[in-house]
């Protein structure tokens, strides 16, 4: 029972990373920078869907679409005005901007008065119900699981199916796909390859703020809620970096690692085991476990 | 305008190159050496907080800026540096001994770090740092025994030949000598063989590959000399401080180290001290600046990194080349005068080059 439990909440956390991981991944194969920013996007988010319930009074699933759609139209924003300009340089130097722009939002976000420095509760509808199956009628034994944990499987997978129809059935879908296997060549068949980048950046901004809010019931809403990404990172490794089913099979792997290092090993294990899986990942298998393996041809 | 007319082929590589350099540098040092008589306590501290992230920053620059390999995990060895400092001045080794042993340390963390990067490219690399940098921060707050744990460690000042250096001028002519050691040392390094297969690796792995570079050995090199040199600065930065905890090599301290030389230009030696000054005033003029804004912008705990996320995108998307190159232009304007194109130094157009099919 305990270890199932550790599982089902190794999942819940994993499902955060993987649905994470899929923003760094959606950007990686669009445009081939890495986001640094991801963090961030999804804690803006969850900060989105606390302003829109707790201050405009929108009801959950309202607050959802809006903060939805806000993000979308944030992220292509955030293509077209810094990324766009600097596509084509190294990409040392768009891991720095996109650093900057995690910095930029964290720091603005503790400017907001009122919450901004604060940790709040985001009031959703099944904040802390508890499901029990089993046991005895102490309810010693019992599998006790937070419906909390249960909402962030269920909505993943959804997503999960989404964006696989999405890119497997949808014109646009199809297109980025194009656009992500050779770039030069979606260009000469007249794909808008920079509109895609654009649309990229605006669905990775989405599914982190799907993140953050699947994720604000469990840690609260605060400011340095992105620092999270950092785990994120590991699970888009193990995945392989240009995966997207690798993204969320690494967040699960990530998450279950560290909820049963957390719990077996000693004390310390539970935050560096990821990276420790990670090294050891890079070691073994650097393209990771979905990854492409290409060499360069001269 | 200078013309240099080269007769001799050691001119291409001489260090000073005209009779300029000679004198503004002589110059710079003579102020240094003077600094103590010049500045108040205060500023000769920061000075010799310069002069630390400095001799960091050198080793950084060198990876990132020359060797082309990015470290997201460099403050780990600034740590390693300043613990083995901390504990072995703490058991009563000399000076001078312990701060080689901080630096080998450091370098040989640095060539087991390498050994990833051998067949590591950019991002992944990136990731293999990263995950380093946070295991050595758990082992920092996690080996007790040694490195005091959270609660921090405590380090003594510097004592040498049986003289107490002290905190004061004695412990900057100490960091001035260091620095300007290093300093000369990665000059040197960058015009000899070695140097130069690592721009080469920068440029190309590929090309350098088949000129001959040795990928493997010049990269783990330029992992361990980088490394060494951190070790230094940290053992610097432990003195400095007199106590060190974890949290002051966590993943910001990386941040901050990278922003440097980004800031200060990559690939520029000079970018290194232009992007060291810039760290360290940029909290002064922060809190300078404070009291003139309104309440709840001025008194957020997020101002400073929303002026440091700021200052790196504009840095990114204006001026690639940093501070040095900011520099670059001034001079050039000043040297040709009225001919001055605006064109002059426009970044080329490129097409975004994939990384993928390596």
């Amino acid at each position: 029972m305990l270890f199932l439990q550790l599982v089902i909440s190794g999942i819940a956390q994993g499902c955060i990373y993987g649905l994470i991981a899929l923003g760094f991944v959606l950007i990686y194969k669009a445009t081939e920078t890495v986001s640094f920013a991801q963090g961030e996007l999804m804690m803006l988010g969850a900060f989105g869907g606390l302003v829109c319930m707790t201050m405009m009074g929108f009801p959950y699933w309202l607050a959802i679409i809006s903060v939805l759609i806000a993000m979308s139209v944030f992220g292509v924003l955030l293509e077209r005005i810094v990324i766009r300009p600097i596509l084509g340089q190294p990409a040392f130097s768009i891991v720095m901007l996109t650093i900057g722009i995690g910095y930029v939002a964290r720091g603005l976000i503790t400017m907001i008065p009122g919450i901004g420095t604060d940790t709040n509760a985001l009031p959703v509808p099944y904040k802390d119900e508890i499901l029990k199956f089993g046991g005895n009628e102490m309810g010693i034994g019992a599998l006790v699981l937070n419906v909390e944990h249960l909402v962030i499987i269920g909505a993943t997978g959804i997503l999960c199916v989404l964006l696989f129809a999405l890119f497997r059935y949808s014109k646009l879908g199809v297109a980025m796909q194009a656009a992500s296997q050779n770039q030069l060549a979606a260009y000469y068949m007249g794909i808008p390859v920079k509109r895609l980048n654009g649309i990229a950046w605006g669905l990775a901004a989405a599914v982190a703020a799907i993140a953050g809010i699947l994720l604000a019931p469990i840690t609260f809403v605060h400011a340095n809620m992105g620092f999270i990404g950092l785990k994120a990172f590991p699970a888009a490794v193990v995945g392989g970096f240009g995966s997207l089913p690798g993204a969320i099979v690494g967040g699960l792997v990530i998450g279950m690692v560290e909820s049963l290092a957390g719990f077996y090993l000693p004390d310390g294990f539970k935050d560096t085991a990821p990276y420790v899986v990670v090294l050891i990942m890079l070691m073994v298998k650097p393209n990771g476990l979905f990854g492409e393996k290409l060499r360069k041809k001269v | 305008m200078r013309f240099i007319f080269k007769t001799d082929y050691a001119q291409d590589i001489n260090l000073a190159k005209h009779g300029g350099h000679v004198f503004w540098y002589s110059a710079l040092v003579a102020l240094l050496l003077a600094a103590p008589w010049l500045l108040a306590e205060y500023s000769l501290a920061q000075l010799n907080l310069v002069l630390i992230y400095a001799i960091a920053g050198l080793g950084l620059m060198l990876l990132a800026g020359f060797t082309g390999q990015f470290s997201l995990g460099h403050a780990a060895f600034l740590g390693v540096g300043a613990y083995t400092q901390a504990y072995l001045t703490g058991i009563g080794m000399p000076f001078l001994l312990s701060l080689g042993f901080s630096g080998l340390l450091s370098a040989l963390i640095g060539i087991v770090v390498g050994l990833p990067a051998l067949r590591l490219k950019g991002i992944y690399l990136g990731m293999a740092t990263l995950s380093f940098g946070f295991i050595i921060e758990e082992v920092f707050a996690r080996w007790e025994s040694v490195t005091g744990g959270n609660a921090g460690k405590s380090v003594a000042g510097i004592t040498m030949f049986g003289y107490e250096v002290g905190s004061g001028e004695g412990f900057y002519y100490v960091c001035l000598a260091i620095t300007v050691a290093c300093t000369l040392g990665i000059l040197n390094l960058l015009r000899s063989p070695t140097g130069r297969a690592f721009v080469a690796i920068r440029d190309s792995e590929i090309s350098a590959q088949s000129m001959g570079i040795h990928l493997a050995y010049y990269k783990t090199l330029s992992f361990s000399i980088s490394a060494a040199l951190a070790g230094f600065a940290g053992a610097l930065y432990a003195h400095n401080l007199r106590f060190i905890s974890p949290d002051q090599f966590n993943l910001l301290q990386s941040i901050d180290l990278l922003l440097m030389i980004v800031i200060g230009g990559l690939g520029s030696v000079h970018g290194v001290f232009l992007g060291a000054i810039f760290l360290i005033i940029l909290p002064q003029g922060i809190s300078a600046v404070k009291g003139f804004l309104p309440e709840f912008i001025g008194q957020a705990p997020g101002l400073k990194s929303v002026i440091y996320g700021a200052m790196l995108i504009a840095f990114v998307l204006f001026e690639p080349m940093g501070l040095y190159g900011r520099w670059l232009k001034v001079r050039t304007y000043l040297q040709m005068f009225p001919f001055y194109r605006k064109g002059m130094f426009k970044r080329q157009k490129s097409f975004q080059k994939s990384d993928r099919l390596k």
